[in-house]
């Protein structure tokens, strides 16, 4: 086997020292009867070229060379190639937790750097060094608060990823924490009064997203109001990070939730992505997952360590924050340099692009015959409902003959938007692109899209 | 360098006079690194890393069209040029020491060799950028990629239903901790507390209490094994579950394991197996054979998906039929077309622990790991992995105490108690083999050992790379008895010394800003540290 640094006579020669005639002599404290005497049934071992085509294949029967308008959690951004190049340095990616802070501070630094542009993007003052993703993230968001508040109720958004509000669910449980739907009015934002006539004093958070799941853009600032009034905690969960760019950050929250995938991490289907949690300096001992923090060495040089580590597991057993242990550190790399390549002015121009991109698509599109565009007065970022006299699944077979992937179907988590769909314009999408799509919706011909 | 020297008792040719070694460091020899500062330091306004594709579509004013919800600035974000950013994390990412320098043998991690193949095949054009919710007809081949994983996983513990949604090992526990709660739950009595052994994984009762148990610590006996007879003891119609490390966190398999499963069956309990020591079993015997109801598996341990310094990992959960109606949604099913299918429609489920399907991109390096080694290869890679931790074993355990003297697979366990007459502990130790081009052990666990040095080796290293270990070792041990000072004072030839902990913790200093000194921070002092004195290090 390829992997494996050893011939024959090393073995020979290993058993030999530890006084063994056998290799099965070390596996002896396994009762005979549950040891396997044959093979397990599992493809035979496979050489490099013959692994590199079953993936190839693999690649080949998914939706390659499509244009598509998806979104919903799950952002096409442009990766430079920069990002790839440095996170596959073996220093980076075969290396542990940096516990050993001594031959572990390239690790540590770029993760201190990472705190550093959360900190700076989302307003708040601390930020750890990730979550699994935005949907655990969010749901550690609500404990934490409940830790903090010392209550149990949470007012949640309907507004919120529907997947990410399933994951709450199964977290939520088991800790005793009650719940209260809060819907949207007819602008795709939260319902204001209703969400305060269900903010009481036993409140223990409110958690939104913004944008959020219809791609509106959220008051955050009075939503906090209403939510600080009566003691509670406001999380607000953003899914689309690239909107940081050019959206208010919400500096009037308490726990900020981010899913950064936007930020140069590969779609791949769904993971890994980078959850990262935000605070208040003051929520900093029941915030969950790992700190990297600065300090010096004894001579007085900067270094870093992981720090606070009484709130984790290892430490804490029963008691800690959270269970989290293996946390996003890689992806969270990607994240940084991602944020490094665009910078303080990147961001903002790949932001304005992208908020140019969805206007123009929200426009043409929702100008086509029998299409609508939903919640068209709110302020977006680059997603937007559009509601349509024709069934979202029958114009997504249109469009997926003319090889583009249309918007997202939303009745399935939102009955009364029966023919609505969720679409998402990036940098990724030509105007060409756009167009063509407008022309499906049409019902007329698409003209051919070239890809170069 | 070495910032103190002392007269060696034993120089060799390959080490200056006044070297502070006392034979010679045969892995390492000091060479320059780059110094770096914060990627803060370098911005400056005006220098760029990116250039965007011109907007082919009208430019829209964002003041307008966001109005109050517009953001002004972007803050303290870096303006760098591009070979400005490979330098800093290039310069950083020499700072690091990882599997690909050398042996990482921290126990319960099982830091092996990541192949390279397996990075390749996750980035193919099709995989990375499949989406979430691309209709399943254009996803049938990452869809099969899971399949294949799945099947592969089920034959591999002996188990008959998985899920891969879990993100990381301790999210593969509290889904398998919610399945046993789930199964409790349709039999009426979702019980209370859940049996877990004072050589447990940390994760483990930080798991049970998340799920709504009680943690109840059982004892293990003088062999560093479950107390049968404690078991029986504690088990009773409210126990839930044991979750049993296996082998455990000293490298021991549990002989009576059938007894223990019988024991916690025999009260309509459940046997849930932590897989991080999988590696000691594969193709060897199987969990679902021994008793095993539940289980997570660690594909960023076992099936060599990177640990990319602390993650991501993925953490799949097999388990018996009987656990199967409660798996998170959506479950991957077959259609009689032989396409693949998510299927949402489950009524018992636990809900689902992540949002889409888990983290793919690891499947597919677990997979392609997996086919890379075939049956015949993962057997070997699991008996490289034993032969080489009881090489070690054979090697070291005259000059370290071995607590337990019982048989062990994968990993060896030794305790201080010698060094610790001369004032030098396992951290000591740990910190001192990284002058000798090593990156250290686990240190202080499992706690049923004290002054624990648990020593995983894994099957990627070679007799050579172990003898230098050894070598290492022995050296250490012999500074121990005749120059402890420059054990206390490592590691000496690292860019920094041994950090403040302390400081950082007592006053933390968690993001960079401008014109603040760290040492003027750490320096102050106004609440207790958070830091324990002997806090147990990662494993």
């Amino acid at each position: 086997m390829r992997y494996l640094p050893k011939s024959p006579t090393d073995r020979a020669t290993m058993l030999e020292q530890i006084g063994v005639g056998s290799i099965d002599d070390l596996f002896r404290s396994i009762p005979a009867e549950y040891r396997l005497t044959g093979d397990l049934k599992i493809p035979p071992q496979m050489g490099e070229q013959e692994i590199v085509s079953l993936f190839h294949a693999a690649a080949d029967r998914n939706a390659n060379g499509y244009a598509s308008f998806l979104g919903a959690g799950a952002y096409r951004h442009y990766r430079p190639v920069v990002i790839d190049a440095l996170v596959q340095r073996g220093e980076f990616l075969t290396s542990y937790t940096p516990y050993q802070a001594e031959i572990s501070q390239g690790t540590l630094q770029a993760i201190f750097e990472f705190q550093t542009m959360i900190c700076e993007l989302t307003g708040m003052e601390i930020a750890n060094a990730s979550m699994y993703d935005g949907s655990t993230g969010a749901a550690e968001s609500v404990m934490m608060a409940a830790r903090v508040t010392r209550r149990s109720h949470m007012v949640v958004a309907s507004t919120v990823h529907p997947e990410y509000r399933e994951v709450l669910r199964t977290y939520a449980q088991h800790q005793g924490l009650s719940k209260q739907r809060v819907g949207y009015g007819p602008d795709g934002r939260i319902d204001m009064q209703a969400l305060e006539a269900a903010i009481t004093d036993k409140t223990a958070c409110v958690l939104i997203q913004s944008p959020n799941f219809f791609g509106v853009i959220e008051d955050v600032a009075a939503i906090a109001e209403l939510a600080h009034a009566k003691g509670a905690l406001l999380i607000v969960s953003i899914a689309e990070a690239l909107s940081l760019g050019i959206v208010r950050p919400p500096s009037e929250a308490d726990i900020v939730s981010l899913e950064a995938q936007s930020f140069g991490v590969a779609i791949s289907y769904g993971g890994p992505y980078c959850g990262v949690l935000a605070c208040k300096e003051k929520f900093i001992r029941q915030m969950p997952g790992r700190l990297t923090g600065a300090t010096v060495d004894q001579q007085g040089r900067r270094g870093f360590v992981l720090t606070l580590s009484t709130r984790e597991q290892h430490i804490r057993r029963e008691k800690a924050t959270s269970n989290i242990c293996t946390n996003q550190a890689l992806v969270a790399l990607m994240t940084c340099i991602y944020l490094t390549i665009y910078g303080k002015a990147g961001m903002r121009e790949l932001a304005e692009q992208n908020l140019a991109k969805a206007h123009y698509a929200a426009q043409t599109l929702g100008a086509t015959p029998g299409s609508k565009l939903l919640f068209a007065n709110s302020p977006r970022f680059n997603e937007f409902v559009l509601d349509t006299t024709e069934a979202p699944d029958v114009l997504n077979a249109r469009l997926l003959q003319q090889k583009m992937i249309g918007g997202l179907p939303l009745a399935h988590w939102y009955p009364e938007l029966r023919n609505a769909s969720l679409w998402c314009a990036t940098e990724q999408n030509s105007r060409a692109q756009i167009d063509a799509a407008a022309a499906v919706l049409a019902g007329k011909e698409a003209p051919a899209l070239v890809y170069v | 360098m070495a910032t103190e020297t002392v007269t060696p008792s034993n120089t060799t040719a390959s080490e200056a006079k006044g070297s502070p070694f006392v034979g010679e460091r045969s892995k390492v020899s000091s060479h320059i690194s780059q110094n770096e500062g914060l990627i803060f330091e370098k911005s400056s306004p005006g220098k760029k890393a990116y250039r965007l594709a011109p907007l082919d579509v009208p430019a829209v004013n964002a003041n307008a069209l966001l109005g109050k919800q517009a953001r002004e600035d972007l803050g303290l974000l870096p303006e760098v040029s591009e070979i400005e950013i490979i330098r800093h994390f290039t310069r950083l990412s020499t700072w690091n020491y990882a599997i690909d320098l050398g042996m990482y043998p921290l126990g319960s991690c099982t830091m092996k060799y990541n192949p390279r193949v397996n990075e390749m095949v996750a980035r193919l054009e099709g995989i990375a950028d499949a989406h979430p919710y691309q209709p399943e007809s254009l996803s049938q081949g990452a869809m099969r990629v899971m399949w294949m994983l799945q099947e592969c996983l089920k034959e591999i513990t002996g188990m008959e239903a998985i899920t891969l949604q879990p993100a990381a090992g301790a999210h593969g526990e509290f889904t398998g901790i919610l399945l046993v709660r789930a199964y409790h739950e349709s039999r009426g009595n979702p019980r209370k507390k859940i049996l877990i052994p004072d050589s447990a994984h940390g994760t483990n009762p930080a798991t049970a209490a998340i799920c709504g148990y009680q943690v109840q610590n059982l004892k293990s006996n003088s062999d560093g094994m479950i107390d049968l007879a404690e078991l029986e003891h504690l088990v009773d119609e409210e126990t839930a579950a044991l979750m049993l490390t296996n082998p455990s966190t000293i490298g021991v398999f549990e002989s009576e394991i059938h007894k223990i499963a019988d024991v916690l069956h025999s009260k309509g309990a459940l046997l849930y197996m932590d897989g991080a020591n999988m590696n000691a079993l594969v193709g060897k015997t199987r969990p679902g054979d021994f008793g095993v109801d539940v289980m997570h598996l660690n594909l960023h341990k076992t099936f060599s998906t990177p640990h990319g310094g602390g993650g991501p990992g993925s953490g799949p959960v097999a388990c018996k039929k009987i656990l199967e109606p409660f798996l998170p949604t959506p479950v991957l099913v077959e259609t009689p077309a032989n396409t693949l299918t998510f299927n949402y429609d489950r009524p018992q489920t636990i809900g689902r622990v992540r949002m889409f399907y888990g983290n793919y991109g690891m499947f597919v390096r677990a997979l392609a790991y997996i086919l890379a080694n075939g049956p015949d290869g993962l057997r070997q890679t699991t008996e490289d992995a034993v032969l080489n931790a009881n090489y070690l074993r054979s090697k070291l355990e005259d000059v370290y105490e071995l607590p337990y003297k019982t048989a062990t697979l994968h990993e060896v366990v030794f305790s201080d108690r010698r060094q610790a007459r001369n004032g030098v502990k396992t951290g000591d130790i740990a910190k001192r083999l990284i002058d000798y081009g090593f990156h250290p052990y686990t240190t202080s666990f499992p706690m049923i050992v004290p002054g624990a040095l648990m020593i995983e080796p894994t099957e990627s290293e070679s007799k050579e790379e172990l003898d230098q270990f050894v070598d290492a070792m022995r050296q250490i041990a012999r500074e121990t008895e005749e120059n402890p000072e420059i054990i206390l004072h490592a590691p000496h030839a690292t860019r920094v010394s041994r950090m403040d902990e302390v400081a950082a913790a007592r006053k933390p200093v968690l993001r960079w800003k401008p014109n603040a000194s760290v040492s003027e921070a750490a320096a102050s002092s106004e609440n207790p540290p958070l830091v324990p004195a002997t806090a147990a290090k990662e494993y």
